[in-house]
């Protein structure tokens, strides 16, 4: 076998190897997606009736709450980015990345100072590389975050929004995550959690939480609050941001899972592509092997039958 | 006036429990509070605790649940906790091994949780 066919065949040999990871890592990322798709829809109810919880407290009581209220001067904002444990998904991570600098760098100009918080290995690299401040990371559950998850995440984040803006509290918490629109489409969208926007909360099923899906433009009735609002609120604030959070991680999820899928089936396309051309190319470089025998053969012969028609005369 | 209403108990990853019932009472941070047809709209935090559920069908649903919210409007109830499970998916032994180790190690939370559980699994018997 000539040298040139040779490196052909074990080129074509290594792209499907390749070919064969790339298939699998696509086939395992589309049944990811549908799990996680369905842990999204789980999640739906209790988003659903907390929104509609938060919301009759915030427009049926009278209450002055840190919370709800915003800052007169917003000084601090804290934003949490929402990256994967796990590259191999195509523009996911830059995107949620580029989203979230795009973020800051708003903020900043407002005059406020932004606290970062990471969630996941990637994004953590990508503000390390680049020496950044981080105010706390969070990694080894972006592929199935679980509600205690959220929690741990969220806890000081609350802590930071209730402590004094003068004690290293922020005003307002931001969030960045990939929200799953469909199976091909998924899009890095920045909402603000905190301070609450109440018309926001009414209409979240809009835009930044389509599974918590709130009820809109729906009068609501006036509650009788046990055992008092600002109870009621000091309670319910830190669970809907813990359930916002929840729902942004699980959609981010499954967001990063159909991103890998779609990363993956390209791969995959790739390398089938290249091993047609190869095997093209190491066709033609056997032709022409045989061709180049065939040629030497005759030649040979022809030489040998001349000078034996020489050594007659 | 309807003589029923609707319940949904919903914990934070999943639906627990929902269907028509004609009283519910559950445990808030000031007390049991009992919620039957037509209560005025309510909204209420709720301690862990059991909460008992009286079916249409005149059959009773327990649950144990841990920290949520009670919120009642329209005569649609909805109980939401972090943590929530019914009696008949409570495993009686494990609980009770929980509610040792919890003795044991001094953890109040984790005793209370325990308790909750058994007191739940008992009721609902």
């Amino acid at each position: 076998m000539g040298a040139q066919l040779r490196v052909y065949k074990r080129r074509i040999r290594s792209v499907t190897a390749t070919k064969k990871i790339t298939k699998a890592m696509e086939m395992i990322a589309a049944s990811r997606v549908v799990k996680a798709q369905r842990k999204v829809a789980a999640s739906t109810p209790y988003a659903q009736e907390l929104t509609r919880a938060v919301t009759a407290v915030g427009t049926g009581s009278n209450t002055k709450h840190p919370l709800t209220t915003e800052a007169e001067n917003p000084t601090r904002a804290a934003v949490l980015l929402l990256t994967s444990d796990r590259g191999l998904a195509g523009a996911f991570n830059s995107n949620a990345i580029k989203a979230a600098e795009q973020l800051t760098e708003r903020l900043e100009r407002e005059g406020k100072q932004v606290d970062t918080y990471i969630v996941g290995r990637r994004g953590v690299a990508h503000y390390n590389f680049r020496e950044r401040k981080i105010a706390e990371t969070f990694t080894g559950f972006t592929d199935e975050p679980s509600y205690a998850d959220a929690k741990k995440v969220a806890a000081p984040l609350i802590e930071a929004i209730t402590d004094e803006t003068a004690d290293g509290g922020v005003d307002e918490l931001h969030i960045v995550y990939t929200e799953f629109v469909s199976m091909m489409t998924q899009t890095a969208v920045d909402s603000r959690l905190l301070p609450l926007r109440l018309e926001e909360v009414t209409q979240a099923g809009t835009s930044a939480a389509d599974a918590a899906g709130a009820v809109k433009g729906e009068i609501l009735p006036l509650y009788d609050f046990e055992p008092s609002a600002e109870d009621v609120l000091d309670a319910l604030l830190p669970r809907y941001v813990e359930s916002r959070i929840y729902n942004a991680l699980l959609q981010s999820a499954a967001s990063k899972h159909a991103a890998t899928r779609r990363a993956m089936k390209s791969a995959t396309d790739n390398a089938g592509e290249l091993i047609n051309t190869l095997s093209r190319l190491a066709n033609a470089a056997r032709q022409a092997e045989i061709t180049q025998e065939i040629s030497e053969i005759v030649g040979g012969a022809s030489a040998l039958a001349d000078a034996n028609a020489g050594s007659d005369n | 006036m309807a003589a029923e209403l609707h319940v949904a108990l919903v914990a934070a990853d999943r639906e627990v429990w929902s269907g028509e019932a004609t009283l519910v009472v559950a445990r808030t941070t000031s007390g049991d509070i009992g919620v039957m047809p037509g209560h005025q709209p309510l909204l209420g935090v709720l301690e862990s605790g059991p909460v008992t559920i009286r079916t249409s069908e005149g059959g009773t649903v327990v649950a144990a649940v841990h920290g949520g919210f009670i919120s009642f409007a329209d005569n649609k109830l909805s109980l939401l906790a972090e943590i929530a499970e019914l009696s008949d998916e409570i495993d009686v032994q494990r609980a009770e091994q929980e509610l040792a180790r919890a003795k044991a190690e001094d953890d109040s939370e984790a005793q209370r949780r325990a308790d909750v559980r058994l007191r739940a699994a008992t009721a609902g018997r």
